[in-house]
């Protein structure tokens, strides 16, 4: 008979409720119709009017349609970038300015953002200042600056997980096709791409994920006219709590579960048929 | 002769040597030419992330470096003295000032917000630990399929919007929130606790928000424990603690140390965490160096702030890289 009210299983479960207890607070007192927020108003609760409102507030819609784009944008480049440097780190060897590459691809996992945000908006100013110098042309920060922030720290996160994935693979395969006359480009599209799709599917949802929610760098990189969704909810945030603010993290909040265990289930499947497919090939051996 | 997997390995390794000089020089043509493609290929794949990093990640810190050592001049566009100056004489004028540093370490405002911050980040990790430590241990130990749905619970809120987490708290902190309304209704407690705007919400913030960065490393180390060792222990007569002290905590140190870290080093600059639940009189640093940038303008102090943090992160940082190699070499294995 297997125990199962030990002392870790315990703590799990109060740790789950610890995670979860806020998210379901916010949900709850969305439907609340008092502007107090956390004073619940029985008479004329649960109640819409918040989310109502939400879809007439231009301003909120804006900045959730800038934050998709820039989102998008970011997660499709830091795909690319990180895929590149993960196959470099996995599958290149030793190289000179290896270690470089492979320091360079983890420090920003770790960099506080306030430093990210600063260096980041320094180096937009140098280079207008160059540029102005240079061609006279004076470009202005805004979408293209905030994306290039958030590609730079959410594509190392892209590596690590493509480079963990190429190391559970050994190269045999790779190697086989090599041997057989295909181009090592051939081989990149028609072998090991395939293999690391899973990873390159969640990679670019992660780099989704940080690019929209981030607000400290987007804070430092944005110009004076853009103004991303986190950053117009920080400055609702800071006046205290808001009922609007709580219909919209009920929406994101839902729609992110949905994303999540969707993706989720479609990559079990496909790990799944993979393995089969192993399976197969290994007995018709 | 070597074979053609040897000769990719080889130059895939980078280290073509004589090898490669001798078949571009005496191989088939087809084969000089292929090997050639494959090396401007390989160049062409490395130099892509190599220059954005290069342009978008190091360049940005020697500005900051730059701009650290600058005067600051109040009304100026960008707000600092040029470092480098021709001057009518006809020399290069060099300014370093070290002023903005001096003032951080001397500052008692700056000395407090720096050991208010590393008390933060170390409180908040060892919380942390202890929190994450059974829980990882508990999805280590439950069955399969228990453990992916576990695993997705835990990953779930870290998908959703970070700030709207800490801001979910500002609604169970405050004086009239959740926590002080239950526990008053409950009858635990007569007077509402004073809890936003203090020390300990943001504990509760950071290790709400950092916990699945210590769960995960924890729970990948203590999966791959054999359990035959825990039998073994139990068989010579080992009680559980002691088995759990003697075997599996010192096993699992290369887990506790990536996830101590993975908490400590972003726990150290948090900014938005301190900023929505913590105190209004002691700040931490990242509220400083925001501080000085937006509201005084001071970009050499700000400056100044992001290198000392950056320093006092370094060791840090390099030894997550360390853990993090050697956990990528450990998979390859």
């Amino acid at each position: 008979m297997k125990k199962y009210l030990t002392f870790p299983n315990v703590v799990l479960v109060l740790g789950l409720l610890f995670l979860y207890a806020p998210i379901f607070s916010m949900i709850v007192y969305s439907f609340n119709n008092s502007r107090l927020v956390t004073v619940w108003d029985a008479a004329n609760s649960p109640t819409v009017r918040w989310y109502v409102a939400l879809f007439h507030d231009r301003p909120v819609l804006q900045a959730a349609w800038l934050s998709i784009r820039v989102a998008a944008i970011t997660a499709t480049c830091a795909v690319v970038l990180g895929t590149l440097a993960g196959l470099v780190l996995a599958r290149f060897g030793p190289f000179r300015g290896r270690a470089f590459l492979q320091g360079l691809t983890t420090a920003p996992l770790v960099m506080p953002e306030v430093i990210t945000g600063l260096s980041m908006l320094l180096l937009f100013v140098s280079l207008e200042q160059l540029f102005r110098i240079l061609f006279g042309w004076q470009f202005d920060r805004g979408m293209a600056t905030i994306i290039i922030a958030h590609v730079t720290f959410t594509m190392a996160y892209v590596t690590v997980i493509v480079q963990s994935r190429l190391a559970t693979f050994d190269d045999s395969l790779e190697e086989a096709a090599l041997d057989l006359g295909a181009r090592p480009s051939r081989v990149f599209f028609r072998i090991t791409l395939p293999l690391i799709m899973p990873a390159i599917l969640s990679g670019w949802l992660l780099a989704f994920t940080l690019s929209w929610d981030d607000v400290v760098v987007s804070q430092f990189v944005a110009g004076p006219g853009s103004n991303t969704l986190p950053m117009l909810i920080y400055s609702k945030v800071r006046l205290g709590v808001n009922p609007s603010v709580n219909a919209l993290a009920t929406i994101m909040v839902l729609v992110v579960a949905l994303g999540v265990v969707a993706s989720a289930l479609l990559m079990r499947r496909a790990e799944k048929r993979r393995e089969r497919e192993m399976r197969m090939a290994e007995s018709g051996r | 002769m070597a074979t053609r997997a040897e000769l990719a390995s080889g130059l895939r390794g980078g280290r073509a040597g004589p090898l490669w000089d001798l078949l571009l020089r005496f191989g088939p043509p087809r084969w000089s030419q292929y090997i050639r493609q494959y090396w401007a290929g390989q160049r062409l794949v490395i130099a892509v992330p190599y220059l954005w990093l290069l342009l978008f990640f190091v360049v940005p810190f020697l500005i900051v470096l730059k701009i650290s050592f600058a005067e600051f001049a109040p009304l100026g566009r960008p707000p600092f003295e040029p470092i480098l100056r021709w001057v009518e004489e006809g020399g290069l004028q060099v300014k370093l000032l070290f002023s903005a540093y001096d003032y951080l370490l001397h500052e008692p405002l700056y000395v407090s917000a720096w050991l208010y911050s590393i008390k933060v980040a170390a409180m908040s990790t060892l919380l942390c630990l202890l929190l994450a430590y059974p829980m990882a241990y508990a999805i280590a130990r439950a069955s399969p399929s228990m453990r992916n749905v576990l695993l997705m619970l835990i990953i779930l809120p870290f998908w959703t919007s970070f700030l709207l987490r800490v801001y979910a708290w500002i609604g169970l902190l405050k004086t009239d929130g959740v926590i002080n309304q239950v526990l008053m209704a409950m009858g635990i407690i007569h007077e509402p606790l004073a809890m936003m705007n203090t020390s300990f919400a943001v504990y509760v913030g950071i290790v709400y928000s950092y916990l699945p960065f210590m769960i995960f490393p924890l729970y990948t180390n203590l999966e791959k424990h054999d359990p035959t060792l825990l039998e073994a222990a139990k068989d010579l007569g080992c009680g559980p603690v002691r088995a759990f002290f003697r075997i599996t905590l010192p096993l699992s140190k290369d887990g506790i140390y990536a996830g101590s870290l993975l908490v400590f080093i972003p726990a150290v600059g948090e900014y938005v965490i301190p900023t929505l639940l913590g105190r209004t009189d002691t700040l931490m640093i990242a509220s400083l160096l925001s501080d000085e940038f937006f509201r005084n303008r001071d970009w050499p102090r700000a400056s100044a702030v992001a290198i000392a943090l950056l320093l006092l992160l370094l060791i840090p940082i390099m030894l997550f890289q360390r853990i993090q190699n050697r956990e990528l070499r450990a998979n390859r294995r």
